[in-house]
């Protein structure tokens, strides 16, 4: 018809104006949530200049975070990663009672508040235990130590990889295995040559996760680290000693390599979600 | 005879990871949690309820509790808004915005803590501006709020997008050709699709939130009976050597998380029987 409008507009659409509020809207919450909040961090970080925030960088005390963050980190995340292989090839290779009982327990930490984990921690271990007792008396303690910080770090990180491994092995289901079985491979060489390279990059997405936050935790680690400089100071503990200390540049400059890697994390986390959407749990193809 | 408990299977492997699985899950979970349980039950009920039922536990739990909702609400309207945006609109740097929404997942609670502090702080950027308008952000509840609506922020935009991309067009179309306006059917029609996993956000945003610990304290100011949040009741309680007490703490909080757990599953459940999908 000739006098239909000149802009028109399907019926399962909002309408121009309403689509550009909500676009403002949204994008100005962002700005002072997400956004700003970042800007600020190398904001403070360099106010006094980049020179400064690198020799803060490069002090006893922050080499030795950063140190204790990476060596945490590279021990529970391979433990969390072999965990959650594990635990995906039980759960969708085998039928058996209590599944859902298994799935919810290995979720449980998800669910409970970083500092209960951490008071956990220091209820099993802690000096006062019989166990803690012990190995506080042979010289090795527990908590207010590495394997305290290792232990909290891999509660509240335990179901990352098995979580985004699950549902991925679950719709590939068992055939290959079978038919690589029934070739008379080996149950190990099947693993390795039909069902990792199935999952590898679900694999590489939980395990990027799971060493985001494992680096990265604060509330289990502060509970049971005990602080002490230069030793079970993680970065983010650091970090509040600092702050604390009205350190700011030097807080917010190991601040600021944390959100580098978060940026980092992120950006490949993103580019999984792109570049290799088929082989990741449907829920994160978008 | 009942159903084996597990079924034979060709599939070799099984010792190794239902060791493994087992292991490890006993270790680091069932264990830890365990000992706060029997700690809890050693004390006993009552030694553990007059630990709690201080005044200063009973405003700390509350003003958890009550800014962790508030927090959870406004991060429901908010994420499927930011999901609707996301899904149904294309505009430059939607991609960028998708990316970032997980932002507070990557980013350390202790680094956003300190950025949210020294933003919304009388000195701050935005704080400065505040206290031009006569109020104060942070180190008041509303300061609180800030970081909790932070960290809550990705669930409900996760748990709604997918759904917003598995919607049928024609379900819309079908709605706007019996004569319904937009908004008719984005409330009628739209919105009834997205409730239950928008709820199931909502409760995990909520769950994150009563929890929450690195992000709140440094904005809190953490004033006895004013900002004073439960987490960090658990983690003076320890400093004082007062292991029951934490205890008593962290038994109310897990109380809390299974509660919200539970409620989470029943969602799912009532939302797979109403609609078939969570």
């Amino acid at each position: 018809m000739s006098d239909a409008p000149a802009t028109w507009r399907p019926a399962t659409e909002e309408t121009p104006l309403v689509r550009r509020l909500l676009i403002a809207a949204v994008l100005v919450v962002l700005a002072l949530l997400l956004f700003a909040p970042l800007v600020a961090v190398f904001y403070e970080a360099l106010r006094k200049g980049w020179w400064q925030a690198i020799a803060t960088l490069a002090k006893p005390e922050a080499l030795s975070a950063i140190r204790l963050t990476v060596t945490v980190a590279a021990i529970a995340v391979p433990l969390n990663a072999v965990f959650g292989v594990a635990a995906a090839w039980f759960i969708t290779k085998y039928d058996f009672r209590g599944k859902a009982v298994l799935l919810t327990l290995i979720d449980l930490p998800f669910s409970v508040s970083p500092v209960v984990v951490g008071l956990c921690v220091v209820l099993t271990f802690g000096a006062n235990t019989w166990v803690g007792g012990l190995m506080v008396n042979a010289g090795y303690p527990i908590v207010f130590a590495l394997p305290g910080i290792v232990l909290a770090s891999m509660i509240v990180t335990f179901p990352f990889v098995a979580r985004e491994l699950i549902p991925v092995m679950v719709e590939q289901g068992r055939a290959e295995e079978e038919a690589a079985l029934t070739l008379g491979a080996s149950g190990w060489r099947t693993f390795r040559t039909v069902t990792l390279p199935n999952i590898r990059w679900a694999l590489l997405y939980g395990v990027l996760l799971c060493n985001a936050r494992a680096m990265g935790e604060f509330g289990a680690v502060a509970v049971v680290s005990g602080k002490i400089r230069g030793q079970t100071a993680t970065m983010p503990i650091t970090i509040e000693m600092l702050y604390n200390e009205y350190l700011s540049v030097a807080a917010f400059t190991l601040a600021a390599v944390l959100a580098l890697l978060g940026f980092l994390t992120l950006g490949l986390k993103t580019f999984l979600e792109i570049r290799h959407a088929d082989a990741l749990a449907a829920s994160r193809r978008h | 005879m009942g159903k084996p408990f597990i079924h034979r299977s060709p599939i070799p492997g099984l010792g190794i990871s239902a060791g493994i699985t087992i292991t490890l899950l006993s270790l680091v979970v069932l264990l830890p949690i365990g000992a706060l349980l029997v700690t809890g039950a050693l004390a006993g009920p009552e030694r553990l309820w007059t630990e709690v039922n201080t005044t200063r536990i009973w405003a700390s739990l509350w003003l958890s509790f009550r800014l962790s909702f508030l927090a959870a609400v406004f991060n429901l309207v908010f994420g499927v808004a930011l999901a609707w945006v996301l899904g149904r609109y294309r505009f430059p740097g939607r991609r960028l915005i998708d990316a970032a929404v997980d932002l507070p997942f990557a980013l350390p609670t202790a680094v956003a803590g300190i950025a949210l502090t020294a933003l919304y702080a009388p000195n701050g950027a935005f704080g400065a501006l505040a206290k031009d308008l006569g109020f104060k952000i942070a180190y008041t509840p509303s300061g609180i709020l800030i970081a909790l609506v932070f960290v809550g922020l990705p669930f409900v935009v996760r748990t709604v997008q997918p759904v917003i991309d598995e919607i049928e067009r024609e379900v819309e179309e079908a709605s706007a050709t019996l004569g319904a306006s937009r908004f008719h059917t984005i409330r009628h029609v739209v919105l009834p699709m997205l409730a239950p996993a928008a709820l199931t956000g909502f409760a995990l945003s909520l769950a994150r939130a009563v929890g929450e610990y690195g992000s709140v304290i440094f904005i809190a100011g953490n004033l006895p009976m004013k900002t004073e949040i439960a987490p960090l009741l658990i983690v003076i309680k320890l400093e004082e050597f007062n292991y029951e007490g934490a205890t008593a703490i962290g038994i109310a909080m897990l109380v809390i998380s299974f509660a919200l757990l539970l409620l989470i599953n029943a969602i799912q459940v009532w939302s797979r029987r109403r609609i078939g999908y969570v």
